[in-house]
């Protein structure tokens, strides 16, 4: 089944799931993969992310990926050289985010409830080493986001929530090459008059399969035999090709 | 098009790594060097982070000089016993390098370190041949003919202690010589993913006084060895070895190489090292105005990823 075929099947499912429950659900939603395979031939990809509510607002959506340490460095001029001077070490950043709205951000919420969900690239969280100063905080926390945009794994300009009639909306959700792997966490936000009165958590995964998923673990888990065996494929491999090109 | 490169964790096109490892393969086949000199910086350029250009560059220096060096060993133009006492500072200079690269890493200058150690040796290297190629071109245009120097001349290096008999090279000289060069080429060849030949070719002829006849096969010898310690421990310390990258890289430079070799025979020699020696300091050059350059942004996320 092709996948547009998939997201309409699902479409129609929680139709029918929204029309039963919706009483009792203000906000559901669901994503047209919950996996994303890294495969050879990789080269990103979108998933596609729907839903229904019930009674008006606004949607957001939050997607981030497994969260982890990033060290920021600085470069200054040294012996009219830029070299890398000054770092901090930031815990708990996520490795990728990205997120949606129906309306500019800045219109939806409060700025509290904002940074409480991590809504937009400005509240993300990034826990710094006890007792840095704001100024330097501020700063290399502006190059953790900038450098993060350059990567593509973040997004400061928010996706298009788009709602087709007055219940039914959707997004699409880009996910680069680089996508790192390991679980995701899909939020969708329903705010009406600064607070979300509906809310809705997904998980994602993104794993590394086939023959890349091997390699990648062999390289890791032995390192050693790797090391070996990557020697004697490149001694082949130099073999091999020198002496085919020769016969030809 | 696109193919994702398992240990580097990016999606490059395959086409153009291919077209890469052409290219280099064409001028190495032209110029008789290995290529790693320009590669590395090449795949840095594109994308690759530096330690996995550096680690899988090694992995394909491997796999393009092992035809070289078996063709030499045929032809019998292999020096053995000098081949060793390199191999021997070769695999010293390496093992430590690879330690260096390391803890560099862990530093956040290993990408400062490596762009310095291109920038110095290849405009060394480029200068001097530079004005090497230019006075034998000026030099044929006066007498006709090339003329080379004294070639064999003593210096205080000929009274270091641990004499060793080379018959094969004709020579009798300290083997901490060869093994100093050695262990100096092994550990450029950790911090900057190239196999050395175009500083091991000149320091043999010029610094040991090695016969022309065996110095491409000898040094050819030496960097299959020494790339491979590179690789085996890059990939176990550091993991920093794409297999994918090295055999895409490998095979269009294999191709590329048997271009150029017939290519090169059809230009005169002084022209070619003019050439090369313009090359490598076009590299050097690039690389030395990226350093001086303000960077778009000071701030950058480095360190590696957390695995």
């Amino acid at each position: 089944m092709s996948r547009a075929a998939r997201a309409a099947a699902l479409l129609l499912a929680l139709l029918l799931a929204c029309a039963r429950d919706a009483a009792a659900q203000p906000l559901v939603a669901d994503l047209s993969s919950h996996e994303i395979s890294i495969t050879t031939g990789f080269s990103g990809t979108e998933l596609l992310l729907f839903g229904a509510t019930e009674g008006e607002g606004d949607i957001v959506v939050v997607v981030r990926g497994p969260a982890g340490p990033a060290t920021v460095r600085r470069k200054s001029r040294v012996l009219g050289i830029w070299i890398n001077t000054d770092s901090v070490r930031f815990e708990g950043v996520p490795s990728f985010y990205r997120v949606a709205s129906s309306r500019p951000l800045d219109q939806v919420g409060t700025p509290g409830m904002r940074q409480r969900h991590q809504i937009g690239v400005g509240a993300v969280s990034a826990r710094p080493p006890e007792g840095t100063s704001p100024e330097r905080l501020a700063e290399f926390r502006d190059g953790l986001v900038r450098a993060k945009l350059r990567e593509g794994l973040w997004n400061d300009v928010p996706g298009q929530v788009s709602f087709m009639g007055p219940k039914l909306f959707r997004t699409t959700i880009s996910f680069p090459p680089n996508v790192p792997t390991g679980i995701y966490n899909v939020e969708v936000f329903l705010v009406k008059d600064g607070r979300e009165i509906g809310a809705q958590t997904a998980p994602m995964r993104v794993k590394k399969t086939g023959i890349g998923a091997r390699i990648y673990d062999f390289a890791h888990r032995h390192a050693a035999a790797h090391g070996l065996v990557a020697v004697l494929i490149a001694l082949a491999a130099g073999w091999a090709a020198s002496a085919a090109f020769r016969r030809s | 098009m696109q193919i994702y490169l398992p240990v580097a964790e990016l999606s490059a096109n395959w086409l153009l790594l291919l077209g890469l490892g052409g290219g280099v393969g064409l001028l190495s086949g032209l110029f008789g060097v290995g290529g790693g000199f320009l590669m590395t910086p090449l795949l840095i350029f594109i994308g690759v982070p530096p330690a996995i250009a550096v680690g899988s560059e090694a992995a394909q220096i491997v796999g393009a000089s092992v035809s070289g060096a078996l063709a030499h060993w045929r032809r019998n133009n292999v020096d053995f016993r000098m081949g060793f006492v390199l191999l021997a500072g070769g695999l010293f200079g390496s093992t430590i390098g690879v330690q260096v690269f390391a803890l560099l890493r862990k530093a956040g200058q290993v990408e400062l370190i490596i762009a310095l150690a291109y920038v110095v040796i290849l405009g060394a290297i480029g200068s001097l041949m530079l004005v090497e190629s230019v006075r034998a071109m000026r030099r044929q245009r006066l007498t006709g003919s090339t003329r080379r120097g004294k070639l064999h001349q003593h210096t205080w290096l000929h009274g270091l202690p641990l004499k060793m008999r080379f018959p094969k090279s004709k020579l009798y000289i300290s083997a901490l010589l060869p093994f100093a060069v050695g262990a100096f080429v092994g550990l450029l060849a950790a911090l900057m993913g190239v196999g050395g030949g175009f500083i091991m070719v000149p320091a043999m002829i010029y610094l040991l006084g090695m016969p022309t006849s065996v110095v491409v096969g000898t040094s050819l010898f030496q960097i299959v060895f020494v790339t491979a310690n590179v690789t085996f421990l890059q990939a176990w310390q550091n993991q920093t070895v794409d297999m994918v990258l090295a055999v895409l890289l490998l095979v269009g430079g294999v191709v590329g190489a048997q271009f150029g070799a017939r290519l090169g025979q059809k230009l005169r020699g002084e022209q070619l090292r003019g050439l090369m020696a313009l090359l490598v300091l076009g590299v050097a050059i690039k690389l030395a105005v990226d350093l001086v350059v303000t960077p778009q942004d000071a701030f950058s996320l480095g360190g590696g990823r957390a695995h």
